[in-house]
């Protein structure tokens, strides 16, 4: 069987996406000063974050809602909390 | 309830939140049951088996009318190396009887069935609604605020799971540290019914149970899981998240390794993957539990760091309803004394320590230490694989006793024999 990419598993799954509204907002200064292991970027099973230009991004659409990354990064680094009421993902299996 | 007061606000349509207002709704209390989710469910993932007799004691014969997926009769624990396998199959007709030992559920459809019970007792729904914070007077809780919305209540109920952003606010529970979690990630492969019997050799809704220990995690503490369900089968891993961080290996490509082992591969084969998820597993136990109520406030199910794995099961749901058993004698005691403080609602804590929830958490405190020794990962299934094969391969030389092979996969292992005499002690207090 053909394993799937993370992309591809995530296209699978249904989300209600808030368009305009992140529910993640990472602020690098923290992550520069406090962070060296960088755990975001292989902690998270949604891949949301990655590293472009030396910065951490977080592609907040595909966030499981896990909440891995707030437990495994700085305090301060990221400002995440639940998208709001209705958005974000839906399980139809769970 | 008063003016525009409710008696009690219960916060997420978990197992836990869904139990709590359906128990205190059925006692007339006046309960809203507040879910973030457009519907009950929509946020909510399990592994998951839901071991069902607390939940028979409420709701008896719950199988016959909930969407469950099938009744577990059999468990079996697999070692895997990196190419074989090792199972202890255990099958039972008792536990395909009624009251089931065990079911396999899909709690986007479970919990959604769990809050219509709770509707029909009383509880007022409301879903698609993030609780943004909690009100309070001085130090007491007195109720939620949604956007520009507030709502008033004698108790709160937080439910709102591992997470748990109002113990936090609440300042029940410090920010959680990576020792005392795991994630656990999952995908649900639909396969066709006839196709899950045949391969899993079920009959009707029986149902299997797979606990994987070994190279599954490559080294890392924690193990697989692969649940069937009536047209899918639950497959996934729990990985401690400490450890995790310390080896440094993304844990996607983990689950890939996992899941292309060639005996994982022949169980999922032909299936057509429809849905990813993940989920924090509050696994410290004792070690992580905040305090649990205050003036105003209960915390209950993963909120509370309720949930247990022992490497033979991972246990949550049934512990979240013990809890809001606890919780809801609590605040009915409470309700008729017209007393919601911190001193009259510690009943909760006090009704907990009796119940199942505590004594379980207790014995099993030992197993999230035990299941970080590496030897486990590497060297014991490596072990025992060398030992069956031993036992199997006939090579027309003569043939070596029992004692001889074992002796001898001992010494070609990185291992002494006050290793596994350690380990078997450890392992038999831990879980």
């Amino acid at each position: 069987m053909n394993r799937l990419s993370v992309n591809e598993r995530l296209a699978l799954n249904k989300y209600e996406l808030d368009d305009g509204h992140p529910h993640i907002v990472v602020n690098n200064e923290v992550c520069e000063a406090e962070c060296k292991i960088r755990a975001c970027l292989f902690v998270c099973p949604a891949n949301v974050y990655s590293e472009q230009d030396g910065k951490i991004v977080a592609d907040w659409a595909g966030c499981l809602e896990c909440g891995t990354c707030t437990v495994a990064c700085p305090p301060q680094a990221l400002h995440w909390e639940y998208p709001r009421g209705g958005f974000g993902i839906l399980y139809r299996h769970g | 309830m008063s003016g525009d007061k409710l008696d009690v606000i219960v916060v997420g349509a978990g197992v836990a939140g869904c139990t709590a207002a359906l128990l205190l709704a059925r006692q007339g209390l006046e309960v809203a049951l507040i879910e973030r989710g457009p519907f009950p469910g929509s946020k909510n993932l399990s592994g998951g088996i839901l071991y069902g007799q607390v939940l028979h004691q409420i709701i008896p014969d719950f199988w016959d009318q909930a969407p469950i997926e099938r009744w577990i009769n059999n468990h079996i624990v697999t070692f895997l190396t990196d190419t074989d396998s090792i199972s202890l199959d255990y099958k039972t007709p008792s536990f395909s009887q009624p009251p089931y030992n065990a079911v396999s559920v899909l709690r986007s459809r479970f919990d959604r069935w769990l809050a219509e019970q709770a509707e029909t007792a009383g509880a007022i729904l409301i879903p698609g609604i993030k609780v943004d914070r909690l009100l309070r007077k001085e130090n007491r809780i007195i109720g939620i605020a949604a956007g520009q919305e507030e709502m008033f209540a004698d108790v709160i109920i937080a439910a709102d799971g591992a997470n748990s952003f109002l113990a936090q606010e609440a300042g029940l529970r410090q920010r959680i540290p990576e020792e005392h979690v795991a994630i656990g990630i999952k995908e649900v492969i639909a396969l066709p019914r006839e196709v899950i019997e045949s391969r899993f050799r079920l009959e009707g809704n029986e149902g299997s149970a797979y606990s994987i220990v070994g190279s599954a995690t490559q080294g890392i503490a924690g193990g697989g899981f692969l649940y069937t369900n009536r047209e899918s089968i639950s497959i996934g891993l729990v990985i401690q998240l400490a450890d995790l961080i310390e080896h440094r290996i993304k844990i996607n490509d983990i689950f890939d390794q996992f899941l292309s082992h060639p005996w994982i591969a022949s169980l999922i084969k032909g299936g057509k993957v429809v849905e990813y998820g993940a989920h924090l597993v509050p696994e410290a136990g004792l070690r992580m539990m905040p305090r649990l109520w205050m003036d105003g406030m209960l915390v209950i199910g993963d909120a509370a760091g309720l949930t247990i794995n022992n490497g033979f099961w991972v246990r949550g749901m049934d512990l979240a309803i013990g809890s809001a058993i606890a919780a809801s004698e609590a605040v009915i005691r409470s309700y008729q004394n017209k007393d919601f403080s911190a001193e009259s609602l510690a009943f909760y804590g006090q009704k907990l320590e009796k119940s199942f929830v505590m004594a379980d958490l207790r014995t099993f405190s030992r197993a999230p230490h035990f299941m970080q020794n590496e030897r486990l990962y590497t060297v014991y299934p490596q072990m025992l694989s060398e030992i069956l094969h031993q036992i199997y391969q006939q090579d027309a030389h003569p043939h070596p006793p029992l004692s001889r092979i074992a002796l001898e996969a001992v010494r070609h292992n990185p291992l002494s024999l006050w290793d596994v005499l350690k380990d078997l002690w450890n392992g038999g207090r831990a879980l």
